[in-house]
Formats: structure tokens, C-alpha cells, sequence
């Protein structure tokens, strides 16, 4: 079934650690990248911070980043409020950058880095413990006698705070890897001749459309999760 | 008898995988729903295009689940079957 059918899971490269096999993937040559590319970026930006000039109009550039930080911030303060949006804006920031950059690093014909369940996955683990230590910050021992408040539904609620990070992951991964799944039979299956011009909508919306929404609704979604703990 | 029932089980695994994806169609019309009553707050009220917007896909996006939940199943049964290992 797999015979002419890329999918974008290749090893190229394994070795052996306490007795295991691990593979060297498309994931993980792609995240690098992904990583060096908004490291770059950052440093770029950090420069022309630093060599700005209150006294004078700000460059091109100088704007451009303060556009795209405003505009995170804005979001933080809207979702969270204007008392405690200071300190995860800085969380939030990063999470979106790295989401955004890595759901639409399809259109380079990279395998995105999201396609896979271990990055989602920790990504939802970070905010499950975001979510619960600043549940105990806010509410103290509220938080925990919660779960017990109509004492029948007890493991409902419990089953309820396990299934978050379970259902954001998989929804990162399920958009972004039928996404994926999508291109390759498009490429597989199609003739040549085809293949020239039809694909390239399809990366709009696959890659560039679906990868920014779902970019925005995981950081949404963490800001809501974290905010429900400020409330009373 | 091996070799038949090999084919066997990832022909019926393809046929689950098939009408298991039925479940695309709740999450279909719910999040038609939503866009709908996204559409008639916004011309109830055009000021509050921007808040409603993005309530809308939050909601739509939380309705989605259900639906990846059977892509995701799909997927297992079509590319990573534990029956046919």
C-alpha cells in the first residue's frame, strides 16, 4: 500500500542507545531548521532593537516587529486580562511564532514538525502544567476541591482536567497531518501535467490557512485554559 | 489461510477506516451552525465583527475535535493497523 506513496517519514540516520534504535527523521531535520530559522530571526530583531533610535522614525523593519509584538500582546491582554497578561505574554509569543512558522513550513516541502504526535503532544504537557500550577498559585487549595464539587461526577472532572492536553494535541496533529496526508496522495496520484499548477491551491489552504488558524487556536486555547484559574 | 487472512483484515481495516470518517459529518454541521449565528450577530452588530470572529473559530475549532478523532482513528487503521503487524 505504501509502494509509491511519500508520506514524509524517512530515517536517514539511526544509533543505538541503552539498547534502543533511534531513528534520525524528516521531524527532526525539519524542527532544526525551523528552530535555526527563528533563531536567526530573533537575533536579527534583537539588533535592530538595540541599535533604534527613540528620537528618530523607526525603519521598516523596526516596524514590522513592533507590529507583530503589539499584536501578541493585544491578543494576551484581551484573553487574559490586564493584570496578569505581563507575564505569559512572553509564552504565548514564542508558542505562536514557533506554531506558525512550523504548520506552514509545508509550502517549502518540509514535513511540518506538528505532523508529529511527540511535538504536540509536549507542547499540550506544557500547558497542562501551565494550567495546574497556576490553578494552585491563584486559587490555593480551590483548586483542588474542585474536582470534588458535586462529589458524584468526581472522576468525570478528573477524567475532564487528563483530557485537555489529550484533545488539544490531537487536534494539532490530526489538522496538520491530514494536511499532510492530503498533499501526498494529491502528488502520488495525480499525472505530471497536473501536478504544475492544481497543488498550489491546495497549499494555501492545507498549509498556509489551516497551519496559521491552527496556530492561533492552540495559543487561544492555552490563554483561555490558564485564564478560567484568575477569575473569583 | 495466513496469507488470506492478512488481506482479509486490512481490506475490512480500509472499510472501517471509510466508515469511520462518517463521523465528518457532526462536526460538518456544527460548525456550519456556529458560522451561521457568527454571520447573524455580525449583521446584527457589525462593530463586534472582530470578538465575534474570533469566538467563532474557537468554538468551531473545539467542535472540530470529534471529527479529528475519527481521522485519527482512520489513520491508524489505514497506516499503522496493530491487526495486520
Amino acid at each position: 500500500m505504501q509502494n509509491d506513496l511519500d508520506l514524509g517519514i524517512n530515517g536517514y540516520a539511526h544509533f543505538e542507545l541503552f539498547g534502543k534504535t533511534f531513528w534520525l527523521t524528516n521531524t527532526h531535520i525539519s524542527i532544526i531548521i525551523v528552530v535555526a530559522v527563528i533563531t536567526a530571526l530573533a537575533i536579527w530583531a534583537n539588533r535592530i532593537i538595540k541599535k533604534a533610535d527613540p528620537a528618530k522614525k523607526p525603519g521598516k523593519a523596526l516596524n514590522v516587529i513592533e507590529l507583530v509584538v503589539d499584536a501578541i500582546d493585544g491578543i494576551t491582554k484581551s484573553n487574559m486580562g490586564e493584570k496578569h497578561f505581563q507575564g505569559f505574554c512572553n509564552y504565548i509569543g514564542a508558542l505562536m511564532i514557533f506554531l506558525v512558522f512550523s504548520n506552514t513550513v509545508g509550502i517549502f516541502g518540509l514535513r511540518p514538525p506538528t505532523a508529529d504526535y511527540g511535538i504536540t503532544f509536549g507542547l499540550a504537557i506544557i500547558t497542562f502544567f501551565l494550567i495546574h500550577i497556576n490553578g494552585f498559585r491563584y486559587q490555593k487549595m480551590k483548586h483542588l476541591t474542585d474536582l470534588f464539587d458535586p462529589w458524584p461526577l468526581t472522576p468525570i472532572n478528573v477524567i475532564g482536567e487528563f483530557a485537555t492536553p489529550v484533545s488539544m494535541s490531537l487536534r494539532l496533529f490530526g489538522n496538520i497531518l491530514s494536511g499532510t496526508i492530503i498533499m501526498a496522495l494529491i502528488y502520488g496520484l495525480l499525472p505530471k501535467a497536473l501536478l504544475l499548477f492544481w497543488p498550489g491551491v491546495l497549499h494555501i489552504y492545507f498549509d498556509l490557512f489551516s497551519g496559521a488558524i491552527q496556530a492561533f487556536v492552540f495559543s487561544m486555547l492555552t490563554m483561555v485554559f490558564i485564564a478560567k484559574n484568575f477569575d473569583e | 489461510m495466513g496469507e488470506f487472512n492478512k488481506f482479509f483484515v486490512e481490506g475490512l481495516a480500509c472499510l472501517g477506516a471509510g466508515i469511520g470518517m462518517i463521523a465528518g459529518m457532526g462536526p460538518g454541521i456544527g460548525q456550519g451552525y456556529a458560522a451561521g449565528q457568527g454571520c447573524a450577530a455580525v449583521g446584527r452588530n457589525p462593530g463586534a465583527r472582530g470578538s465575534v470572529m474570533t469566538t467563532m473559530l474557537l468554538g468551531q475549532a473545539v467542535a472540530e475535535t470529534t471529527g479529528l478523532y475519527s481521522l485519527v482513528v482512520a489513520i491508524i487503521l489505514i497506516f499503522a493497523n496493530p491487526y495486520t503487524k
